[in-house]
Formats: C-alpha cells, sequence, structure tokens
C-alpha cells in the first residue's frame, strides 16, 4: 500500500483527471469502465459531486455510507441493464468508455481491427457507443495514448464523432457531446476548429511535443497549455487510503 | 422436459435466441446439449458469451446477431475472435440497446421500433439492410428502424421454476429473459431446481417471477446448469474454468483435450469432470497454502 504523504503518481493524476469529466454533472448515472475512471468516479461522487449515481458493476446502485470508513457504500438503488437503457435514451448518464482506435473529431472504435468483413482482430464489438454517442454525454480513457490509438480514420466507427453527428437531424443533433478523453499523457477536449480534438492540459513531466508525437493526427493547442491540476492531499488520502488501497490503478498504466 | 427432448425441439438453420449476458446466467446446459446435437446452420441471437463460443467451436453457427461476445472477466471471447478473423461466421453487429429493441418490436409484433442508436456509427454501414424513418410529427426528426428479431426459439436459465414454466431470477438482474421468450415461437427455460408451485415466494418476492407459463413450451431442471458462466445467489462464475475454457480455445490442440475432457459425454458427465476439476484445482491451492510460510 502507497501511503499517504508521497508525491501524487501518474495513475492519481488521471484518477482525478477521470473525475473532472464528471464536474456539474449533478444526479445522472456515471458508468466508467476500467479502473482508473471507476476511482475517478466514484471520487467525484465522494467529493465535489456527490448527487452522481454509480452502480457495484452490476445491477445495484451504491452511495457512500453515512457512517464508517469513506470508501463504505449503502445500497441506494436497482439499475438492471433494460434501466440503464432507459437512463441512457432519457439522457440521464455520462459514460466514460475506452478506445481501442480515436480519430479527430472524436469517433471511436472498440469493435474490431481492419476490414470488418475480415478483421485482423476482432474486439468487443460495438457494445453501446453508437446509442451512448447519440444520447447523452460520453468522455473516453486510453491507458496508452499513441499512434496506434489516435488515428487518422478509426476502422469502424462504435462511437458517434463530431463530424459524423453534424449530420444528426432534431433533438438528436443536441444530444450529442464528447466531453474529455483522459489518457496517461495528458487531457483533451473537443474546442478545436470544428469541433476537432484540443489539448487541454498535460500531464506533469509531458511535453506538448510528446503528445503531439503520440497523436497520429494535427491536435489543436492553445498558446499555453496548461498543466494537470495534481491530487489534493484530501484527495490523494480518499485514493490511497479508502477506494484503492491495493494499488489496482498501476496495474492499468503498467 | 429432459435436456433431450429440448433439444430434440430444435432444427437445423433455426434462429435461436439464447439469455442471460456475456458470462452471466447463461442456459449452458441446453447450450451444450445443442453444441453435441446434429443440430447446424444456426442463427444465433444473444447478449454473446461462452454460449456463442461454445457454439461456433462446435461449427453450429452461421450467424450471430450480437452487440459483443465477452466472458466478462476476459474480455475477448476466444471462438468468436478466431471465427471472426477466418471469416468463418456471418455477423450482424448491432449497438446493445438495438437488441433489446428488435427483442421488444418481436415481442410486440411490431415489424420495428424507432431509435437513435445506431445514428452516426458504422453499424448503419456494416448492416446496409437497416432502414431509417422520419416522425410523421412535428419534429420530423430521422431515427433507426430497428427490425423486430423474430426467434424461432429462446433457451433461458432461472435459478428457480416450477414444472408448469413459472420461472423465477434471483440474482440481481433480469437480463431480456422474458422478451427472449416472447419473441420466440417457443421458448425453452432451464433451472437450477424445479420446485412446488406454492414454494417459489419463499425465495423471493413475487417481482422475482419474470417468466410466467405463458411465456415457455417447456422446462428442464439442470442443477449447475449455466456453469461456468454465474448463476447467482446459486453460485457465481467458476474463473478457474472459464480461464481454463479461454486458454484451452487458443489452439486446436488444446480444445481437442477441453472437449474430450469436458463436452463429449452427457450433462452428467459434464458435472462430473467439473467436479473433478474443481477437486484437482482445490488440491493445488492447499498445497501452495502448505508452502507458505
Amino acid at each position: 500500500m502507497t501511503g499517504a504523504g508521497g508525491a501524487p503518481t501518474l495513475a492519481e493524476i488521471c484518477v482525478v483527471a477521470c473525475a473532472e469529466a464528471w464536474r456539474g454533472d449533478g444526479a445522472i448515472v456515471a458508468s466508467p469502465m476500467g479502473v482508473i475512471p471507476t476511482l475517478g468516479a466514484r471520487l467525484a461522487q465522494l467529493t465535489f459531486e456527490p448527487d452522481l449515481l454509480l452502480t457495484d458493476g452490476e445491477a445495484t446502485l451504491l452511495r457512500p455510507a453515512a457512517s464508517g470508513g469513506a470508501g463504505e457504500r449503502v445500497a441506494e438503488g436497482w439499475l438492471p441493464f433494460r434501466e440503464v437503457f432507459t437512463m441512457l435514451a432519457a439522457g440521464k448518464r455520462h459514460v466514460m468508455m475506452g478506445a481501442a482506435q480515436i480519430d479527430q473529431f472524436g469517433n471511436q472504435n472498440i469493435s474490431c481491427i481492419g476490414d470488418w468483413a475480415r478483421p485482423k482482430a476482432q474486439l468487443l464489438g460495438v457494445r453501446g457507443a453508437p446509442g451512448n454517442t447519440v444520447n447523452h454525454p460520453v468522455s473516453y480513457w486510453v491507458a496508452r495514448h499513441s499512434r496506434r490509438v489516435f488515428v487518422d480514420q478509426v476502422d469502424m466507427a462504435s462511437g458517434v464523432g463530431y463530424d459524423r453527428a453534424k449530420w444528426l437531424s432534431g433533438r438528436t443533433a443536441g444530444f450529442h457531446e464528447l466531453r474529455r478523453v483522459v489518457t496517461n499523457l495528458a487531457v483533451l477536449d473537443f474546442g478545436g476548429p470544428d469541433h476537432s480534438m484540443r489539448l487541454r492540459s498535460v500531464h506533469p513531466g509531458v511535453s506538448v511535443s510528446a503528445v503531439a508525437e503520440a497523436t497520429g493526427f494535427l491536435l489543436a493547442s492553445p498558446y499555453q497549455v496548461p498543466r494537470t491540476r495534481l491530487p489534493t492531499a484530501a484527495e490523494l488520502t480518499l485514493i490511497r487510503t479508502h477506494l484503492d488501497p491495493e494499488a489496482r490503478r498501476d496495474e492499468e498504466l503498467a | 422436459m429432459t435436456i433431450a427432448e429440448v433439444i430434440g425441439e430444435l432444427r437445423s438453420g433455426m434462429t435461436i435466441g439464447i439469455g442471460g449476458w456475456g458470462s452471466r446466467r447463461k442456459p449452458m446446459a441446453l447450450v451444450r446439449a445443442l453444441a453435441a446435437s446434429d443440430v447446424t446452420d444456426l442463427e444465433i441471437v444473444s447478449y454473446g458469451g461462452p454460449d456463442v463460443g461454445l457454439l461456433i467451436a462446435a461449427g453450429k453457427v452461421r450467424r450471430v446477431v450480437t452487440g459483443f461476445v465477452s466472458l466478462d472477466s476476459i474480455p475477448l471471447e476466444p471462438h468468436f475472435r478466431h471465427a471472426r478473423q477466418r471469416a468463418s461466421i456471418e455477423l450482424t453487429e448491432l449497438d446493445e440497446g438495438m437488441l433489446h429493441w428488435g427483442l421488444l418490436a418481436a415481442a410486440h409484433r411490431l415489424p420495428f421500433l424507432p431509435m437513435r442508436a445506431g445514428l452516426g456509427s458504422d453499424v448503419m454501414r456494416v448492416n446496409p439492410e437497416l432502414r431509417t424513418i422520419r416522425s410523421p410529427y412535428a419534429d420530423g426528426e430521422e431515427f433507426v428502424a430497428v427490425p423486430a428479431r423474430r426467434l424461432d426459439a429462446a433457451l433461458i436459465h432461472m435459478n428457480r421454476a416450477d414444472a408448469r414454466g413459472n420461472g423465477q431470477y434471483l440474482g440481481p438482474d433480469p437480463y431480456f429473459d422474458n422478451l427472449f421468450c416472447l419473441a420466440a415461437a417457443r421458448a425453452y427455460m432451464s433451472c437450477e431446481r424445479l420446485v412446488p408451485t406454492a414454494e417459489l415466494l419463499t425465495s423471493g418476492p413475487p417481482q422475482s417471477l419474470l417468466i410466467n407459463r405463458a411465456m415457455v413450451a417447456g422446462v428442464a431442471e439442470t442443477p449447475n446448469g449455466a456453469h461456468f458462466t454465474s448463476c447467482v445467489p446459486d453460485y457465481g462464475r467458476d474463473e478457474e474454468f472459464q480461464a481454463l475454457y479461454a486458454r484451452s480455445a487458443a489452439s486446436p490442440e488444446d480444445w481437442s483435450k477441453f472437449a474430450a475432457e469436458f463436452l463429449s459425454g452427457s450433462e452428467a458427465d459434464y458435472q462430473a469432470a467439473v467436479a473433478g476439476f474443481a477437486a484437482s484445482h482445490a488440491d493445488a491451492a492447499e498445497a501452495v497454502e502448505e508452502v507458505r510460510p
């Protein structure tokens, strides 16, 4: 176990950057995929975004217990898959998914690599990405920021990016929102020209050119790129002592 | 019904829906028997897990209709993966919610239901038969017309059932098992334990009775019949066995060995082999314990 008091690790900086994606969301379902996004959502719920709804990964909604340690939780509701679909169609959800590939406008691929008819590598399938991206806010977590992931064009658009969302009609157009992309190098959003991907902050010790080098398309960037905010002492204690005493967060970046 | 009687109702070329989700509460005893049968050329509709994998490995599958195929704790299903990479099966790849909507349309005897999921994504590119529809109301918005996913047969697994076909789930999630039944011409339910009707409510509240006897054509008692997928609260996923399954799928030689050991006999033979595997695994775990200081 990492003792509280040491300097923040990269994993801890990423946990906080993921948590920040849900800031301001209020009482909606946060659906994180992966260890670091899950820790981020739980940290947000424990600190600045207490109204977030979070499941146990199955069908039970859990929230922090009124007494006991900060990691203790109590059941507050039921959310089986059929109700997840209803909540997502109602727009009351913000998911953070992974991405095997993502392009400049946020088209995301988790389905397969290569020609869909006979893929070089079959991955998960599109899962809920097509529906998520046209119904409610979506963010992405990429543990290894590289040109293999940040590509010019994705092989199978599972999640819908801004260039394709241009053609959505009626209310659907307003429901499409890609919020953040958090990686092991940086935090990005879609504030570039025509909603293209933009560098929002770089993690400590990472240069802007290192991010550009690991990205397979031209990344919009402000003149001065801020540094990703560091975890506070209170956040570090929550992560290290209560949420992840076994340091599973480090495995995801290994 | 017996497992054999259920499988005896199925024919080559059928579209068969399978309940559960990923590696959770799958009717694996029925799937194993189907894999060992002469029935072939199947279209399988499923929130896919090892049900899809086993049937592919047995050469039973022409097409899979799904949003994913995963073992949950092991993200990628190895047989599905190999089959896709060799293009030896056809695939209808849908958003997870679209599959739900297709089953709901079929259950409601509608030709389609409108939905946002799919718009703008490559799901529309790889399924050129999908159509969109414009709202006839003032909004004029365009939606995907998700076609009904009608099934010739459905297979589901419940924790408890009575002999008349009332079924009960005791875990946290009903998944979509009632919709699979209503979308199907005939549905067959396996269960952990067959109980007298009067005993059903001793295990759970009325709302746990997801399946009623109007939905199913037959019931089979298959203890440990969802193994190695989870069937909580009766048992969790057998992670050691699932890991063996996934490892064995890596090479034809290893798979032959796995199939010979576990899939060559009856369901009783399978359960005996699994008990043997569990015992040897427990011995190994104990041996590890002993060498620890």
